[in-house]
């Protein structure tokens, strides 16, 4: 029944084409539940118009710019200037291949034994399509909004590689799988794990901050501070190719999220997977587990937004190398030598 | 092909020169600021106006008195009647009118709305320029109940036109003291709920606290008024120092900085809200009854003669500086802009410090470019 063609090309291609979909569909909507968090919290009433009730309003926001003329500016480097967008949007859509929604295998689409690896490397290509579309602009705000990401992502991405290092030192594996099934086997969440609780939250809560420093957010939201650079290295960009940076910075919040939950809440687990008491819990089934998981971080996201002001570029910096770096590290270590000492959560 | 234009980058120096507005969304209106830059230090600022020149005071000579308070209206739009009581209060005391109290205590208190609602702009766009996207929407909504009772009391929202020489066109109407009152009474909550978000937070205290600092001698130096000089620590209100209305019979404090930052200004511009507050409350308590209006002659003809009168606006210091040469229409009348003064001193204020740095102090001065160029 199952020819090689089957379990290599067309299984993994439908599962391709429904992944891509989903984050294509759930990063659009995204925005759309950001407007209308963001009006809740802003006395407004935010998008409720398009049929019905506004549901279809990402939808029409898509047509919308798919339909707008396409401009390149006179001067700009055109092939680069192209580039941009794509690469920016790529790596955000291939991380989710290691992604695990759900225990079967069904549900993912391949379970790389590196997969933290993987995420962490493609995940930085994603910083040469801001990079580049900035300097490709040929304008100076976009310029310097290319320049501000690079830098903040750069120095983002090394505390935020601490900490899932340290979560692999729990863990004892680098595959995702793998990395939830530990948390299932310890019985625990890794923020959350027994003796490790202090390290482990420590780990989690650099990694929440550091994704959203990563995702360009507010507060951190200096490479596109509307209020300084207009729109930062995006300025020059219209209509589809504009959407494609639109598209890689939400998919890159659902990236981020989802590896959160698998890293730190135990991707599908319910909660509390010690506890059998809760084992009426396992009705819903795992991947609801995970998206719900997933939405509260998304939650946050806008939470954040609607409150606090932005980040100055030097303090971000400084908030990065004398707070973060130093931190994840001593913490790291912590977990390093507490699992040579006292044995670790094997 | 077409030639790539120099991004002005080479290698012996660093130094970029980038062209803020007149279209940018941060600059208020139509501000442009020349800035070189080196990487994200501001190293020369220089701001270019006259985007928004509509030579008002040119128009002025050619209106009658009354007809000039229209155009009073356009020019610092924020604070359309604290612009209308400065020319009606220079002609007047030109003529010698002493206008009935009762609409002395009506101006007073259009005034102190008008403060109230002017800062309210400030503080959702200054905060809104930091990055804190929320405050601006809460501090609309207190703005728009502010214009709904000067819609209900002149009939309109923005350009006001609500006083003349002499006293008040038009009387209160029924039930407006009472919506004042409810409005001035849940005002302070809401203003505690603004600071709550902004005045112990981390990060606007990192982005406000030791920005744009100028010394109170050099904020005297530079001719600052308003709520940048009073940040600086100088205790110097118009209101105060030569009472015009009835701002004598008035209890209210000056609230006044130490530090003359970005900070302190806020601080001291929420606080004026809250003594905005205390002003309207007590007009509202002792509002005498009477006419609203002097016995004026139908055609305001001031003595030959000039005279300088200046009121407390939201933004600083307005003075009107009037000639007449006894006809029915100004010879000259010269306006003395708190906000055109003001931006003076914005090189002064953001040298040395950062790109983002600069849009916060743009901010903090709380400028409005129809005042500026007129």
């Amino acid at each position: 029944m199952t020819t090689p063609w089957m379990t290599y090309l067309l299984i993994p291609l439908i599962k391709i084409v429904v992944i891509l979909v989903v984050l294509i569909l759930l990063a659009a909507y995204l925005s759309w539940f950001e407007r209308r968090i963001l009006a809740f919290m802003q006395i407004r009433i935010g998008p409720n118009r398009v049929w019905p009730k506004g549901w279809l309003q990402a939808i029409a926001d898509a047509l919308k710019l798919f339909s707008k003329e396409d401009v390149i500016p006179a001067r700009a480097e055109k092939l680069v200037f192209l580039l941009g967008p794509v690469l920016a949007t790529a790596p955000a859509l291939i991380v989710f291949s290691v992604i695990p929604f759900g225990p079967s295998d069904l549900l993912r689409l391949t379970d790389v034994n590196i997969g933290i690896l993987f995420i962490l490397g493609v995940a930085s290509v994603g910083i040469y399509g801001i990079i580049l579309g900035g300097w490709a602009s040929n304008n100076k705000f976009s310029l310097m909004g290319g320049l501000r990401s690079a830098a903040q992502l750069i120095s983002y991405e090394v505390p935020m590689g601490f900490a899932v290092v340290t979560v692999v030192l729990m863990a004892n594996s680098l595959s995702l799988v793998k990395i939830v099934e530990a948390q299932k086997a310890q019985h625990v969440w890794f923020a959350f794990p027994g003796w490790l609780a202090i390290p482990g939250l420590i780990a989690f809560f650099i990694y929440f901050i550091c994704g959203v420093a990563e995702t360009n957010r507010n507060p951190f939201d200096l490479p596109e501070a509307e209020s300084e650079l207009v729109a930062g290295f995006h300025t020059e960009y219209s209509g589809m190719k504009f959407a494609f940076y639109f598209l890689a910075e939400y998919a890159n919040m659902v990236v981020i999220a989802s590896i959160a939950t698998v890293l730190f809440l135990g991707g599908w687990l319910r909660p509390f997977p010690n506890v059998a008491a809760l084992a009426f819990l396992d009705v819903i089934p795992p991947i609801v587990w995970f998206f719900a998981k997933v939405a509260v971080f998304l939650f946050v996201y806008i939470w954040f937004r609607g409150t606090f002001p932005r980040y100055r570029f030097d303090q971000l910096m400084a908030l990065g190398w004398k707070v973060f770096i130093p931190v994840s590290l001593i913490n790291l270590m912590a977990v390093g030598l507490g699992i040579l000492l006292l044995g670790g959560p094997r | 092909m077409t030639e790539r234009a120099p991004v002005h980058l080479s290698a012996d120096s660093e130094e970029m020169e980038i062209s803020f507005g007149p279209q940018h969304p941060a600059t208020h209106g139509v501000l442009r600021v020349m800035v070189k830059i080196d990487g994200e230090r501001i190293v020369e600022t220089k701001p270019v106006i006259g985007y928004l020149h509509r030579g008002t005071e040119k128009i002025f000579e050619r209106e009658t008195y009354n007809g000039c308070i229209p155009h009073t209206d356009r020019m610092d739009y924020t604070a359309a009647a604290t612009n209308n009581q400065g020319l009606v209060g220079a002609v007047e005391k030109m003529m010698g009118i002493t206008i009935p109290p009762r609409a002395a205590y009506i101006r007073m208190m259009l005034a102190e709305l008008q403060r109230i609602a002017s800062h309210t702009i400030w503080l959702g766009t200054h905060a809104l320029d930091i990055g804190a996207q929320s405050p601006f929407f809460y501090t609309f909504e207190e703005r728009e109940k502010i214009l709904d009772l000067y819609e209900e009391y002149c009939g309109a929202r923005l350009t006001l036109n609500a006083m003349r020489v002499g006293g008040q066109p038009f009387d209160l109407p029924s039930g407006w003291t009472d919506r004042c009152r409810a409005f001035i009474d849940q005002l302070p909550a809401k203003i505690a709920d603004w600071e709550r978000l902004l005045t112990k937070n981390r990060i606007w205290k990192l982005r406000t606290v030791g920005i744009g600092v100028m010394s109170g001698a050099d904020a005297i130096e530079w001719g600052l008024t308003g709520p940048p000089l009073r940040g600086s620590g100088v205790k110097w209100d118009v209101r105060k120092v030569f009472p015009y209305d009835h701002y004598e019979e008035m209890e209210f404090d000056i609230p006044i900085g130490t530090n003359g930052d970005t900070y302190d200004r806020y601080l001291v511009r929420m606080e004026e809200m809250r003594q905005s507050v205390r002003i309207v409350r007590q007009c509202l308590d002792r509002l005498p009854d009477g006419p609203v209006m002097a016995k004026v002659p139908k055609v305001i003809k001031p003595p030959k003669g000039e005279v300088y009168f200046s009121v407390e606006g939201p933004k600083g210091e307005l003075g009107y500086y009037v000639v007449s040469d006894g006809t029915d229409k100004p010879y000259r009348l010269h306006v003395r802009p708190a906000c055109f003064i003001n931006l003076q001193a914005l090189p002064e204020l953001v040298r040395g410090h950062l790109v983002a740095d600069l849009i916060a102090v743009i901010g903090t001065l709380d400028i409005v470019l129809g005042e500026i160029d007129r």
